[in-house]
């Protein structure tokens, strides 16, 4: 038997993704949540649970997304050109927002005066908005299958302003909101601040519902626009893991209800980890429209060095993502 | 109709139009330009602080504690802005060079999953060592910061790898356009990598000493005479003196390099149009019509630099077709400006080793003040002038001698537009990160968690 080493790529890509949108996304909504804060002295206490929230973890969350993008073009290196070529506006654009967030985000943690935390506040929030947004925009237009294979031969602006890339756009805006207020939950519970964890579970009940809507929406909008997939999703390989998101989906807002917090990261991560798997499974094979995984696969050497190399970075890995988030979860005491 | 076929046959050749090809070049060149001066201090910073840190806790000095601080509080700062500058360039290697990337992605991919591990560890025991400063025993904390010192020089070792291999690509087989089989370790260790991943590294260890010195020789000329100011310039002043004489060494070992790799790259670098025997080095000087006007000559020089004999031969660009020659001009003066700053670094750390063994005090001679105050920029040109000669040199090959850059290239059209906006960025960029560098300089007290500064409830100094 020979090893499937294009499948295992795409699947370790896979997992980045949603390591991805687990974490780098939480770390979006919190900017959904800064943004919606209202006024600086109104806002001041949610504010600051965000800032602290993500301030250790960021970086390190927004490092996943450098692996997607570097497993993407070692591992499917045409299908990367395919992509960053015809969609370069919404990727420039989301570039441009990544730039503005990570940088205004340290920008403010330096600043003292109101105004220059308002103004790099305000840069942050709205970047944390607009990016994956535009991020949103690429996954539709993946599903959709308004990539064509080739360098810039698709169209560069239909391609993502489209029923599919504007509705996913608003559903990772909306997931990374809703992940985001489902930990501050916790969070603030954990240091003591009862009043900010009631604020921030009623947001992610909201939130929530908002996104649950927007996903049945998703649904109907595939069946028009993204056929395959549609079917795959609804009566295909991809049917369990769409059953085990809205079961997830459920069950957190049941949770929420009764301040379960600490179960309820798992399950919100839950539900969200199964649409991702969800849309990956039903749309396997293909990658672009008549291109499967197989087909754009780098040379085998490569696939192997780069996943044995790999294998070896996880182990390096593991234990301090380990002790990063344990440190800062752990119950903090201020001298 | 006209246009239409205009417009189909230049995306058949690359860029949409010949504007959009240097818009893509100018755009990468601004991206990378301003990304490697912060990877610099991502690389050299963290040894120089844990360096302050140590000697804080070994000699008990509050001056090498607080110096610590203060540093590891900017590299917050400084780490997230090259941390974002950087992702933009992994974008921008597919949004402007798919050409490059959907043909050898694979080939040049191991060294960047590489660095992406590294980025991890560094970006995770930065959180540790920025964060929980006061959660750490001072020496797990210490220890905490040993592995974002490793992983800023891998790093730089392996995205310099990928550059090297762009240089003299090696490892791999292509078959009608197509990679059939590629050898991704000796990719990675071709024959380039050596002397430019040393080179840079060092170069990284210069920008940063240098600078961080600069910063406290412009505050010493301003009248801050202490001990804090003192010790704040003369520890990274020192790491980089140290590393001065090495990086002239090792650029000689580059030039050797191109001299026998990458002849037509030597002949613009030292201006060399015909190919002669006993050619001599040219100092300064244009060229104009294809004539070097108003050079210095050092009879013999290039040939006895290049190939240690006065009668070696040297190519001249003459030697290939006008399609495959660099340009000359910003080649040759990048170079000179180089060569030029890092021989006029090495005088000013031999002027403080002198005075050190003659046991006196460089920091009191006002001169030498206002030299240090600008070895950080001086520093930071003979990098950028460097990278200008590799780059720029290297044209008009993306892969050398394999791929062009106008192959490389988005067809898609309207990057000019993409260009200007990402220029309008940088420029905001630039100046919110100086401002925000110059207000932390007068910001007092230090809090024991650097990154904690709003937090009530933690202990400052
Ligand atoms: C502080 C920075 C610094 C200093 C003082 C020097 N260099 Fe340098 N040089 C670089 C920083 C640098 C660099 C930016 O790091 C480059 C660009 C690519 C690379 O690998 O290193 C470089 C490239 C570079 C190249 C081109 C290599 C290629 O195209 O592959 C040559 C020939 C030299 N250098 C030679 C020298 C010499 C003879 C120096 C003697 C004074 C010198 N450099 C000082
Ligand atoms: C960080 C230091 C670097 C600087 C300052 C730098 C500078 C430049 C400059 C000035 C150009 C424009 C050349 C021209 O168009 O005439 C360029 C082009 C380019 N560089 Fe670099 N470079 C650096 C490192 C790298 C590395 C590490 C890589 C890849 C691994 C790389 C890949 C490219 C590519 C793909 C282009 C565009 C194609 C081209 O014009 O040849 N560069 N760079
Ligand atoms: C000589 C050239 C380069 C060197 C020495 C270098 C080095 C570094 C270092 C040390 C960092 C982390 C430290 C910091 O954030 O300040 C960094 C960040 C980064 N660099 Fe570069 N880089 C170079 C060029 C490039 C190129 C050409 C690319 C893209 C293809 C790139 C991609 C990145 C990315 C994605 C990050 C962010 C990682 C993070 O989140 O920490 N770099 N670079």
């Amino acid at each position: 038997m020979t090893v499937p080493l294009p499948e295992i790529t795409l699947a370790v890509m896979w997992l980045g993704l949603t390591a991805y949108v687990l974490f780098g996304g939480a770390d979006f909504g919190g900017g959904v949540w800064d943004l919606l804060a209202g006024g600086a002295r109104t806002g001041h206490r949610a504010r600051d649970l965000i800032e602290h929230s993500i301030g250790p973890v960021w970086e390190a969350n927004h490092v996943w997304l450098i692996f997607v993008v570097v497993v993407m073009w070692t591992g499917i290196p045409s299908v990367f050109a395919a992509v960053a070529s015809t969609l370069y506006i919404p990727l420039t654009l989301a570039a441009l927002g990544i730039i503005a967030r990570g940088s205004a985000f340290a920008f403010r943690k330096a600043s003292t005066e109101l105004w220059q935390r308002r103004l790099f506040g305000a840069a942050f929030a709205f970047s944390s908005v607009a990016t994956p947004f535009f991020l949103g925009t690429v996954a539709g237009a993946l599903a959709s299958r308004r990539v064509p294979p080739g360098i810039a031969r698709g169209e560069l602006v239909t391609s993502w302003v489209n029923p599919t890339s504007l509705l996913a756009g608003a559903l990772a805006v909306g997931t990374a909101a809703y992940l985001a207020a489902v930990y501050l939950t916790r969070d603030a519970q954990r240091a003591g601040e009862d009043g900010l964890a009631g604020y921030f579970r009623a947001r992610a009940l909201a939130c929530g519902l908002v996104v649950g809507v927007l996903s049945a929406a998703g649904l109907l909008v595939l069946r028009a626009d993204a056929p395959v997939l549609f079917a795959e999703l609804t009566a295909g390989r991809a049917l369990p893991l769409l059953v085990l998101s809205v079961g997830a989906g459920l069950a957190s807002l049941v949770l929420l209800w009764r301040r379960a917090y600490l179960a309820v990261r798992v399950t919100a991560a839950l539900a969200v980890t199964g649409l991702l798997w969800g849309w990956g499974v039903g749309q396997y094979p293909e990658l672009l429209p008549g291109v499967t995984v197989r087909e754009a696969a780098a040379t085998g050497s490569v696939l192997a060095a780069t996943l044995g190399a790999l294998a070896v970075g996880a182990v390096l890995l593991l234990p301090s993502l380990w002790w990063l988030y344990a440190t800062f979860q752990r119950d903090r005491t201020p001298h | 109709m006209g246009m239409v076929l205009g417009v189909l046959t230049a995306v058949a050749q690359g860029a949409a139009t010949d504007a959009d090809l240097v818009a893509a070049r100018a755009q990468m060149a601004l991206s990378l330009g301003w990304h490697i001066v912060l990877a610099c201090f991502g690389v050299g910073m963290p040894a120089i602080t844990l360096l302050a840190e140590w000697r804080g806790l070994r000699t008990g000095d509050v001056h090498y504690r607080l110096l610590a601080r203060r540093w590891a509080r900017t590299m917050g700062v400084l780490f997230a802005v090259g941390a974002v500058s950087g992702t933009i360039l992994s974008f921008e290697m597919g949004l402007l060079w798919p050409g490059l990337m959907g043909t050898y992605g694979e080939v040049i991919g191991l060294p960047f999953a590489m660095e992406g591990i590294a980025f991890f560890i560094e970006a995770i025991f930065l959180g540790i060592y920025l964060y929980a400063w006061d959660r750490l025993s001072p020496r797990a904390h210490l220890l905490a910061g040993v592995p974002i010192v490793v992983a800023g020089v891998v790093s730089a070792f392996f995205v310099v790898a990928a550059n090297a291999w762009m240089q003299q690509p090696t490892g791999f087989r292509l078959d009608g356009g197509r990679i059939t089989e590629v050898a991704p370790w000796a990719a990675m260790f071709n024959p380039a990598t050596p002397p430019q991943t040393v080179h840079m590294i060092l170069a990284a260890f210069m920008v940063a000493g240098f600078g961080m010195a600069s910063v406290y020789a412009v505050a010493m000329l301003r009248g801050s005479r202490g001990r804090y100011h003192r010790l704040g310039l003369l520890l990274p002043f020192t790491v980089a003196a140290i590393v001065t004489p090495v990086q002239v060494g090792v650029g000689d070992w580059a030039a050797h390099f191109v001299a026998d790799n990458q002849p037509v790259k030597l002949a613009a670098m030292e201006a060399v149009l015909e190919t002669r025997r006993g050619v001599p080095l040219h100092l300064g000087g244009v060229v104009v019509d294809g004539e070097l006007r108003y050079a210095l000559e050092i009879p013999y020089g290039l040939s006895l630099l290049a190939h240690w004999d006065p009668n070696a031969e040297i190519t001249g660009l003459s030697e290939v077709p006008p399609a495959d020659r660099p340009p000359i001009n910003p080649v040759h003066w990048a170079f000179q400006i180089m060569v030029g700053l890092g021989l006029a670094l090495l005088a000013l750390s031999a002027w403080a080793a002198v005075s050190r063994r003659r046991r006196r005090d460089p920091t009191r001679s006002s001169w030498f003040l206002r030299a240090t105050a600008v070895s950080g920029v001086a520093a930071v040109l003979a990098m950028e002038a460097g990278w200008v000669v590799t780059e720029v040199g290297r044209q008009p090959w993306i892969v050398y001698g394999r791929m062009r850059t106008a192959e490389a290239v988005n067809p898609a059209p309207g990057l000019v537009y993409g260009f200007a906006l990402v220029t309008l960025v940088y420029v905001v960029l630039t100046v919110a990160t100086v401002y925000v560098l110059r207000r932390m300089v007068r910001d007092k007290p230090v809090p024991i968690a650097p990154q904690e500064r709003d937090v009530s409830g933690y202990e400052v100094v």
